[in-house]
């Protein structure tokens, strides 16, 4: 098959007159296929961060779009005060930006705890059993974000199924107050990511070389003291990937808090939102992006740093 | 391992799951309530999907959201393989560790961050060069293609990784040119990965609320932010009769995806073993 492939190869007319034409301009086959993805990434991904920053510096105008960089006097203004300024003024705005972060990080500690174990076990079972637990942890990713968000407001609600239940149960009187809180916003995002950080975990896990934790057991090593000795500090790349991969989007996180958090539920990404669509104050929408953006430059380091470990180490 | 460990594994195992699975189980069984009130049953019924029918908003955002999701899944999968291909074989270029960051960040960069700086570049590009013209369909797809292009390349990057390289060198030593040589023997190897990141792609596109609510325009309301305006005010047992459409449709497809793909790639090596043994023997 493979052999009957490349004789039809030859036959083909393929790309000749592509590769020709490219020569003749003088730009190398390589160049262009870097070329492409990187022009890309570069305008749509990279030269809007900038524009951020542009807009984060600019006035709020009655105009289309809203902002000006021109003062009243008709001078060309770098505003640093109005945007930032407000940032750093207001208590709602720290407040926001700080819950965001304690929240992220509660909620990366929570999958953390949840997730290691899951995986750890995931990886021990036996080949066959592990492809379908892997299929089974991969498909509620598939299956729509806001859906599975949607279906905690009927479990969580007053006369909600949990307090349905619980009181049927006779555990409970009246209906225990979930929906609208900090609780629901944390078990929101810890639903949501813990697929993210079961799928690092499980991948470093599964690769693991068992014979070390057998010699560790072999020389009266206990098995709990092994796992923490060896384990652990073995998938401390598996720990680092899914951690990153639940913190840094969860810092910005709008959906959850918006769909299962109450009025108090403050976090930066539904204050981001707010600015844009309700205020219109583009200025500080950007400022707050740009903010968010300084809080997470050292965690994306270590995600990309991370990335580029692992690609080392399989090729 | 003791005992004792195996079976608090074999417990947490099951709990996650149960924790994964339950909410999703409650929205599917809740779309066959007779009841108008969600969360109260009132025997079986398919009512609400009759009602879905006939919903033409739900609808009509559902044929614009799978069309984004089509385009911007086939764009994104064409630069995200190529870009899965530079990260691995081209080993060292200028700026190759900004293309790597670029291509890995938007998997983690928060939604409404990429949603708001996209926004923005649109507007600017509009006052710059007059494209592109007003928001809407377009701007949404280069917006979806930039985000889900980095899924792909991620996909694909993997597979080029492990990717057995003496085919490819067998090709070029018969005299085929790189470009042939990537077409024709490259391609159809990782086809099953491209399948997968162009299902994936296909899916987040589909999936996404904040991106697309900052790049639209007026008149291209998608499928999720009709479901966010009407989850927004409560429960409504059509979205539970959607839902249970969309999980139903995932379900099946990444089944049929996961045994055709399985499939595919033991064909493949079926062929080259056959390949291999044909070389064995005329050698």
């Amino acid at each position: 098959m493979a052999a009957t492939d490349i004789v039809r190869a030859s036959r083909l007319p393929a790309s000749g007159w592509l590769e020709s034409l490219l020569s003749r301009l003088g730009i190398s086959g390589r160049t262009l296929v870097i070329a492409i993805p990187f022009l890309w990434l570069l305008l749509y991904f990279f030269l809007p961060f900038l524009i951020v920053l542009k807009v984060s510096l600019a006035f709020i105008a009655i105009a289309q779009p809203p902002y000006t960089h021109y003062d009243a006097a008709g001078n060309f203004v770098l505003n640093i005060g109005d945007s930032y300024g407000r940032l750093v003024k207001d208590a709602l705005y720290i407040k926001a930006y700080l819950n965001s972060l304690m929240v992220a990080a509660i909620s990366t500690l929570l999958c953390l705890f949840i997730g290691y174990p899951f995986a750890y076990g995931m990886a021990r079972c036996h080949r066959s059993v592990r492809n379908i637990l892997l299929m089974l942890v991969i498909l509620p990713f598939w299956t729509s974000f806001l859906i599975r968000v949607y279906a905690w407001i009927g479990l969580l609600k007053n006369n909600g199924l949990i307090n349905e239940f619980l009181m049927w149960l006779g555990l409970i009187d009246s209906p225990i107050g979930m929906m609208n809180t900090n609780f629901a916003v944390y078990l929101g995002i810890v639903y949501s990511y813990l697929p993210f950080m079961i799928l690092p975990l499980y991948a470093n896990l599964e690769k693991m070389d068992m014979s070390l934790i057998e010699a560790a057991t072999d020389l009266g090593c206990k098995p709990l003291k092994a796992f923490f000795l060896i384990t652990v500090p073995l998938s401390f790349p598996g720990i680092v990937a899914g951690s990153m991969l639940v913190f840094i989007p969860a810092v910005g996180e709008y959906v959850i808090p918006e769909l299962l958090g109450g009025p108090s539920s403050l976090m930066i990404g539904r204050i981001l939102w707010g600015e844009f669509f309700s205020n219109r104050d583009w200025p500080t929408a950007s400022a707050v992006a740009i903010a968010i953006l300084l809080a997470l430059v050292v965690p994306l380091m270590f995600y990309q740093k991370y990335q580029d470990k692992e690609m080392a180490k399989e090729s | 391992m003791t005992n004792r460990l195996s079976w608090f594994i074999i417990f947490w195992l099951i709990a996650v799951f149960a924790f994964l699975y339950a909410p999703i189980i409650s929205v599917v069984v809740y779309s066959f309530n007779a009841s108008k009130l969600v969360t109260v049953w009132g025997g079986w019924s398919v009512k609400w999907y009759g009602a879905l029918a006939n919903d033409r908003q739900i609808i009509d955002a559902a044929i614009l959201s799978l069309e984004i999701a089509a385009i911007s899944s086939t764009l994104a999968t064409i630069l995200g393989t190529i870009a899965g291909y530079v990260l691995v074989r081209f080993p060292k270029f200028l700026g190759r560790t900004a293309f790597s960051g670029m291509v890995s960040a938007p998997l983690v960069m928060p939604e409404v961050i990429t949603g708001l700086s996209m926004l923005l570049l649109f507007i600017s590009m509009e006052q710059l060069i007059g494209w592109p013209q007003g928001r809407g369909f377009t701007t949404v797809i280069i917006a979806h293609v930039t985000f889900t292009l980095s899924y792909v390349a991620v996909v694909m990057r993997s597979r080029f990784l492990v990717l057995d390289l003496s085919l490819e060198e067998a090709a070029q030593d018969l005299g085929a040119r790189p470009l042939k040589v990537f077409f024709v023997i490259t391609l159809p190897i990782v086809l099953p990965a491209i399948i997968s990141g162009w299902l994936l792609g296909f899916t987040i596109s589909l999936d996404d609320l904040v991106i697309s609510s900052f790049t639209n325009g007026p008149g291209t309301s998608t499928l999720p932010m009709v479901v966010f305006s009407k989850v927004r005010l409560g429960l409504d047992p059509k979205i539970n009769a959607l839902a249970t459409i969309i999980i139903a449709i995932v379900a099946i497809g990444v089944i049929i995806a996961t045994v055709h793909i399985r499939r595919l790639e033991r064909q493949r090596q079926r062929d080259e073993q056959m390949a291999m043994r044909a070389i064995a023997a005329q050698a």
